[in-house]
């Protein structure tokens, strides 16, 4: 049950549409929708995937962001290099929180910048030669990474610079994979098509690398394919998988190797965590090696149950055996939990606007913690996204597409939720506002909230966030009226 | 001294941009004028035969070699020639890699930055690479740079519909800015009634034939020794065609936002001279086997 009717939420969409001229307003009312799980396919009711309007707060990223800092990034014992200019690598670096276990700037370089450093005469001249003694200062000074990946910025894309046949031969010379990405920022209306030109260069340099060498496999096989270790979310969910049994061959981009990638056409199946940027890779290898994959949800007890269940189904009965007893372990520890938390938070509301996964993944945490989500929405989602996100949410519920930060900043303000889950970007903005927030791209520098252990870390979070008595305190003592008087009457 | 005038020369590559600059840049030094050329090439070859060298040291090779245009000086890219002629060249870089068009951006904020226009100069002249085919190529004629435009043509067919072209061009950036045509240069392709053609092109875009350019071999003996013909062979007959050209340009008032035509209106002018035969539609997409076969 939401808190307001079908017809209140449409009247609420209008009256903030209300401000934009016409051909705003016509573009952004495509973008919002009242939740009816009742429709199957959501093009019906939500447009997505579009070119952002120029003038309002958008908080996409680019190509770049989504190649560089989602998909490749991670990969730790290889160097990425951010080829052109110096503030798209620097100012990203570092700043995803992809936990990983090594010794950073010898055999790991997740949280290091390379970068080719443009300057005027790379632009006149091309950056080709520069990025070739890069590769070759890398080899000397990091001896021990695997690999490297060129990931293009939007200069190269303009002056054309042949980053395939530099890395080609520069691969030749160091005995090592070099990977061009064609992920220029100017590229597509989000990151969501740098995701996609991630995954195609995985599977046009990396993939294939080890087809037809030996393997010891077992019928146990997985990989774990969209899991980005935020705060060591791979972790929690790795585990639950190794303990019923499977053995958890890759695990990437979060904490990832390229010998892992590699290895992924080994495997039985791929369990996918985040479907938006990782599914072409998983329906590529579906495709080309029969390998089935699995999209699962490991964000609280009932999610988790239900995944567990639906990976141990494409297994024999020891794999089943072995999810029950994950399932039949954990419990006691997640109702424990829940008892804890389900007071303080039963009842309350929270509104989401996330990337990838988590606007629709998060839900039934929120739910098993008796919360209920009011509003949702992606910055960069596809039909395919909101198809999956109707059936999660309840009836006469917002969804929002690529929400400005206008519309977002009105919805709270009349849904007047006690949580808001979204990005540093709107942090301070609805914190001021009264309303506490956790920041559900970075965990808000806490985590993991994937798996069981995730699950009590995510609710002590919330609660952190909800019950905090900084909110009560905004208005100071001297604005809040019945307070002096009583104060007089005492003196 | 008279305000400085900037002037630059567009047209068709290969239709002879630099070398009527360089003759023209020369007649205008002989008459004791004060000039600079600025070549936007990255070919580099718009100073060699006022500098008798092969090509000079341009803005963005030696900016490569420092680090970067803040390490370069002025005195470091600007050589001096016959007559006195100021040379610059922008540079680029070899084809196939890179951003030529940047380069020229760079190269001409750092002539300004440095201050290369503020000395006593009265003309300076732009040799701009071919087409106009980025915003790089356009720099010599956004505000505060060159205000008139030449366009070296002839009376060959692409030449003229390159001339028309250029003068879109300039219309976008007549009204933004204060860049005006100032004349065609016909560099003559000895073809038929080419003084003609061009006089009524230059009608039809609002313009001028300032000047009509007799081909000569005079200019080709020149070139072989790097030089102007105005420098080799100073009463060369020839040398007194760039001359006329350099007083035609020096007294030149008729500055205009251009009026570029169709390219039907194009071809009925082509057509009207001979140079275009009346379009027959029955043999477009045929084959010389198909047509030898409908003939027989």
């Amino acid at each position: 049950m939401s808190a307001l009717t079908r017809e209140e939420t449409e009247a609420l969409i209008q009256e903030v549409l209300e401000v934009y001229p016409e051909k705003a307003k016509k573009d952004r009312a495509k973008h919002l929708a009242v939740n009816d799980q009742a429709v199957e396919q959501s093009k019906k009711c939500i447009t997505s995937n579009r070119k952002s309007l120029p003038g309002v707060m958008t908080i996409r990223g680019c190509a770049y962001a989504g190649s560089k800092g989602v998909v490749w990034g991670p990969i730790k014992d290889m160097i990425h290099i951010s080829h052109g200019p110096v503030g798209c690598g620097q100012y990203s670096r570092a700043g995803r929180r992809n936990y990983y276990v090594g010794t950073t700037g010898v055999d790991t370089f997740g949280t290091m910048n390379f970068t080719s450093d443009f300057q005027e005469k790379d632009i006149v001249f091309g950056g080709d030669k520069k990025l070739a003694k890069l590769i070759n200062e890398v080899e000397l000074l990091f001896p021990l990474h695997r690999g490297i990946s060129v990931q293009s910025e939007c200069p190269i894309g303009l002056i054309g610079d042949d980053i395939e046949a530099v890395s080609k031969k520069g691969a030749k010379e160091i005995g090592k994979p070099i990977v061009p990405v064609r992920c220029e920022g100017f590229r597509g209306v989000s990151q969501s098509l740098g995701h996609h030109i991630a995954n195609d260069a995985v599977r046009d340099w990396v993939l294939d690398a080890r087809d037809g060498a030996p393997f010891e496999s077992t019928p146990y096989d997985v990989s774990i394919i969209g899991d980005y270790n935020i705060g060591g979310d791979a972790w929690a969910s790795r585990i639950l998988l190794e303990e019923m049994g499977l053995r958890v061959v890759s695990q990437w981009s979060g904490d990832g190797t390229l010998a892992e990638m590699e290895k992924t056409p080994k495997v039985k199946l791929n369990l996918l965590h985040c479907y938006r940027s990782m599914n072409y890779i998983s329906r590529h290898m579906e495709e080309k090696y029969g390998i089935p994959w699995l999209e699962y949800n490991f964000f609280g007890p009932t999610k988790i149950a239900e995944s567990l269940r639906a990976i141990a189904a494409h297994f024999d009965d020891k794999i089943k055996e072995g999810a029950e007893k994950v399932i039949a372990r954990y419990q006691p520890m997640m109702d424990a939990v829940i008892a804890k938390y389900k007071p303080r938070l039963g009842g309350k509301t929270v509104m989401l606007y996330v990337g990838g996964l988590r606007p629709r993944h998060v839900i039934g945490a929120y739910e098993d913690l008796g919360m209920e989500v009011t509003g949702t929405g992606y910055e960069f989602a596809h039909g395919d996204d909101y198809d999956r996100t109707i059936k999660e949410m309840g009836n006469a519920t917002l969804l929002y597409d690529d929400v400005t930060g206008f519309e977002l900043e009105e919805f709270v303000k009349k849904l007047n939720p006690d949580l808001v889950g979204s990005g540093i970007k709107e942090k301070y903005v609805f914190q001021k506002m009264g309303i506490p927030l956790r920041q559900m791209h970075s965990w808000d520098y806490s985590g993991p909230y994937h798996g069981y252990d995730g699950f009590a870390i995510f609710a002590r979070d919330m609660d952190m966030a909800i019950s905090s008595p900084t909110f009560k305190n905004l208005v100071p003592p001297w604005k809040k009226k019945s307070e002096t008087e009583e104060l007089k009457k005492a003196a | 001294m008279a305000k400085l005038r900037q002037a630059a020369i567009y047209g068709k590559g290969g239709i002879g941009k630099s070398t009527t600059t360089q003759n023209l840049v020369a007649a205008l030094a002989e008459a004791g004028h004060k000039v600079m050329i600025v070549g936007c090439d990255p070919k580099a070859d718009s100073t060699r035969l006022i500098l008798h060298s092969k090509a000079q040291n341009s803005v963005m090779e030696l900016a490569a070699e420092a680090g970067s245009v803040e390490d370069l000086e002025l005195e470091d890219v600007l050589s001096v020639g016959f007559g006195g002629i100021k040379c610059v060249e922008s540079g680029g870089p070899e084809p196939g890699v890179g951003c030529a068009g940047r380069g020229v951006i760079t190269a001409i904020n750092f002539l300004e930055e440095e201050g290369a226009y503020d000395e006593d100069l009265d003309f300076v002249f732009y040799d701009v690479l071919g087409d106009v085919v980025c915003g790089g190529f356009a720099m010599p004629i956004r505000e505060n740079k060159a205000q008139e435009i030449y366009i070296v043509c002839s009376g060959e067919m692409m030449a003229m519909y390159a001339a028309n072209n250029i003068a879109k061009g300039i219309v976008k950036y007549a009204n933004s800015g204060g860049v005006r045509l100032a004349g065609l240069i016909c560099n003559s392709r000895n073809t038929d009634r080419e003084d003609e053609l061009i006089i009524a092109l230059a009608e039809k875009l609002g313009t001028q034939m300032i000047h009509f350019i007799p081909r000569d071999n005079a200019v080709q003996h020149a070139e072989i020794r790097r030089m102007t013909v105005i420098e080799f062979d100073p009463k060369h007959k020839q040398a007194d065609e760039y001359r006329a050209l350099a007083s035609k340009i020096v007294n030149n008032k008729k500055f205009v936002i251009p009026t570029p035509i169709t390219m039907d209106e194009l071809e009925a002018l082509l057509m009207e001279f001979g140079i275009m035969e009346v379009e027959d539609t029955t043999i477009i997409g045929k084959t010389a086997a198909e047509l030898a076969a409908a003939a027989a």
